[in-house]
């Protein structure tokens, strides 16, 4: 009939013992997570972009597309 | 003991425990607000006043009883002058009630509701859509779009197969 007398204390203290590792340790794989599965693909896309850029001959293309204001396509 | 004996006798509200008074009340019987009420909750659990205060001759006559040695109290007496300090056990105060189910339907009904007078007014009280989304504008934007390559390292222009001129 004797029951085992429950914890009185340090209850916040065991509470926090457990979960904030794994609450630092979440945090730290959301980031690294998001860094290389997002900002790391999205540098490497805009470094391919530019890499072989040929911004005259964009203008160009652009130009005859008729999209400009200031500058008609060359035909006109 | 006192959980398998009571999950009997449990309702559908049981979650709603408050005062023991205004359960299943239709305003025959008046709340006295000027005592302190017996609250059944997990997070304040012993109440200062006990669940039964207006007592019977015989609970009255247990009452006495009760100031004698406990030794000589049977079971059930003990269990009786549980139940008139208590409303509810822990065990009965912890267990959940299905009135999730309740709250559940009824959401996804007032939602299926709002939706179908979504749709009717939809058809009965809105105008016609502007000419900037008829098929013919869409595609000719969309043809402006692809001129001006409109996000061209991972977004829209990426798609679009410049030499074939058609889509990837």
């Amino acid at each position: 009939m004797s029951l085992v007398k429950p914890a009185m204390r340090g209850l916040l203290g065991k509470r926090l013992r457990f979960h904030l590792p794994i609450a630092f340790a979440l945090s730290l794989v959301a980031a690294a997570g998001f860094k290389y599965m997002v900002t790391e693909p999205r540098k490497q896309a805009y470094a391919e972009f530019y890499r072989n850029y040929d911004a005259a001959k964009e203008f160009n293309n652009m130009r005859e597309a008729g999209i400009f204001e200031s500058v008609r396509p060359s035909g006109e | 003991m006192l959980c398998r004996a009571a999950l009997g006798r449990v309702g559908l509200w049981r979650g709603l425990c408050s005062s023991s008074r205004l359960q299943g009340q239709t305003g025959s019987e008046l709340v006295d607000c000027t005592v302190t009420p017996y609250l059944c909750r997990l997070d304040t659990p012993l109440s200062d006043v006990p669940y039964e205060r207006d007592l019977t001759n015989e609970q009255r006559a247990l009452k006495e009883k009760e100031k004698g040695d406990w030794g000589k109290l049977t079971k059930e007496e003990k269990l009786a002058l549980y139940r008139l300090a208590h409303q509810h056990s822990y065990c009965e105060m912890r267990q959940g009630s299905s009135e999730w189910k309740t709250v559940l339907g009824g959401v996804f009904f007032m939602l299926g509701f709002s939706g179908l007078l979504v749709w009717w007014q939809r058809v009965y009280v809105f105008g016609e859509v502007p000419h900037t989304l008829s098929p013919e504008w869409i595609e000719k934007q969309t043809q402006r779009m692809i001129d001006m390559q409109v996000n061209p390292v991972q977004g829209f222009s990426v798609y679009w197969d410049y030499e074939k001129k058609q889509w990837k």
